[in-house]
């Protein structure tokens, strides 16, 4: 078994995911990274699959990669998420089948195979990602805020399901980061959601890192099922 | 694949098990091991576990990964999961159809 803790990002070709990636391989963790197109994250303690995360098999297979060739995983942080702007009348139904495909399915069953490795060693941390437009309710993003609100029920029972387990299961929200999930966004918009936050400002990197070295401490053993928002939402 | 050879992967799952379990949750290593019901020494955690074990074994065996606790599975008026035998049979016919 792999003496170096393990942790496993989706999502991690750009964006936070890779900012995350960056972040705990340079830590010391063995990083699993994973999104649908290749990512040219060079580290050495830094692994990438190719995988679309609602693909099943895809999911099963590269956990068993993982169980075979470090024994154990430490840490889940489900991150890869795709968001849509659009008002209800005009979004598609197949953008709202896509966006549950990948927040909700794909965050279930990343959760259900890595607590599956993770509790042989009956420790595991599980960090999911929601979003400041569940509380807020965002007009233009029912369908997001509806897959984060999934995401969301997902994170409070599982976190009763795996406390047996040795696991705890948690979620960050983030505010608005400058990514490419935003970058659509008209710019009114994100100022009017600002304005709704306590502190009206755009979240960073660092922000969010935060949030997850918290639920990651292992002083944190009884922090399970909560949602933790930033901004003061 | 035989039956025999399935059922031998679950008796392996149940050795595993005990390696992890508490005294009173070990199982005797034999097919007639009860694993529901109130001769099962086993709790529904404990089940979920050996059933993850058995899909463990069987994934890395025959790169085939089964979900044994399907809807058939918990629509059957007996339950597959009732002793090490029937489990192994019903994942021995649920291999027989995935190939």
């Amino acid at each position: 078994m792999s003496e170096t803790a393990v942790m496993l990002i989706s999502g991690t070709r750009k964006g936070i995911g890779r900012h995350l990636a960056e972040t705990y391989a340079g830590r010391g963790w063995q990083v699993i990274g994973c999104s649908r197109k290749p990512s040219d994250l060079a580290l050495p303690n830094y692994r990438h699959f190719c995988l679309d995360v609602n693909d099943e098999p895809a999911v099963q297979a590269m956990l068993g990669e993982i169980r075979k060739t470090y024994g154990r995983l430490d840490a889940l942080i489900n991150n890869a998420g795709i968001a849509v702007l659009n008002h209800a009348l005009l979004t598609p139904v197949e953008t709202a089948r896509r966006v549950f495909e990948t927040n909700v399915i794909g965050a279930f069953l990343l959760c259900r195979e890595s607590a599956r490795l993770m509790q042989k060693r009956k420790f595991g941390r599980i960090v999911n990602f929601s979003s400041v437009a569940v509380p807020l309710d965002l007009e233009g993003e029912a369908v997001y805020a509806a897959s984060k609100a999934a995401v969301e029920t997902l994170t409070r029972i599982l976190a009763r399901e795996l406390a047996p387990l040795g696991v705890t299961v948690n979620a960050v929200g983030p505010t608005a980061v400058r990514t490419d999930l935003v970058a659509a966004v008209p710019d009114e918009k994100l100022q009017a959601l600002l304005a709704r936050q306590a502190i009206p400002r755009f979240g960073e990197f660092a922000d969010i890192v935060n949030v997850i070295d918290f639920f990651l401490r292992p002083e944190s053993g009884l922090i399970t099922g909560q949602v933790i928002y930033l901004g003061g939402v | 694949m035989e039956k025999e050879e399935v059922l031998a992967l679950v008796l392996e799952a149940v050795e595993e098990w005990n390696q992890q379990a508490e005294d009173e949750q070990r199982l005797e290593i034999s097919p007639e091991t009860r694993l529901l019901g109130r001769n099962s020494k086993l709790d529904s955690l404990g089940l979920v576990n050996l059933i993850v074990l058995v899909e463990e074994k069987i994934a890395d065996r025959y790169g085939v990964h089964l979900t044994l606790a399907d809807e058939r599975a918990m629509s059957q008026e007996r339950s597959p999961f009732r002793s090490v035998q029937s489990l192994a049979e019903y994942a021995h016919l649920l291999l027989t159809e995935k190939k």
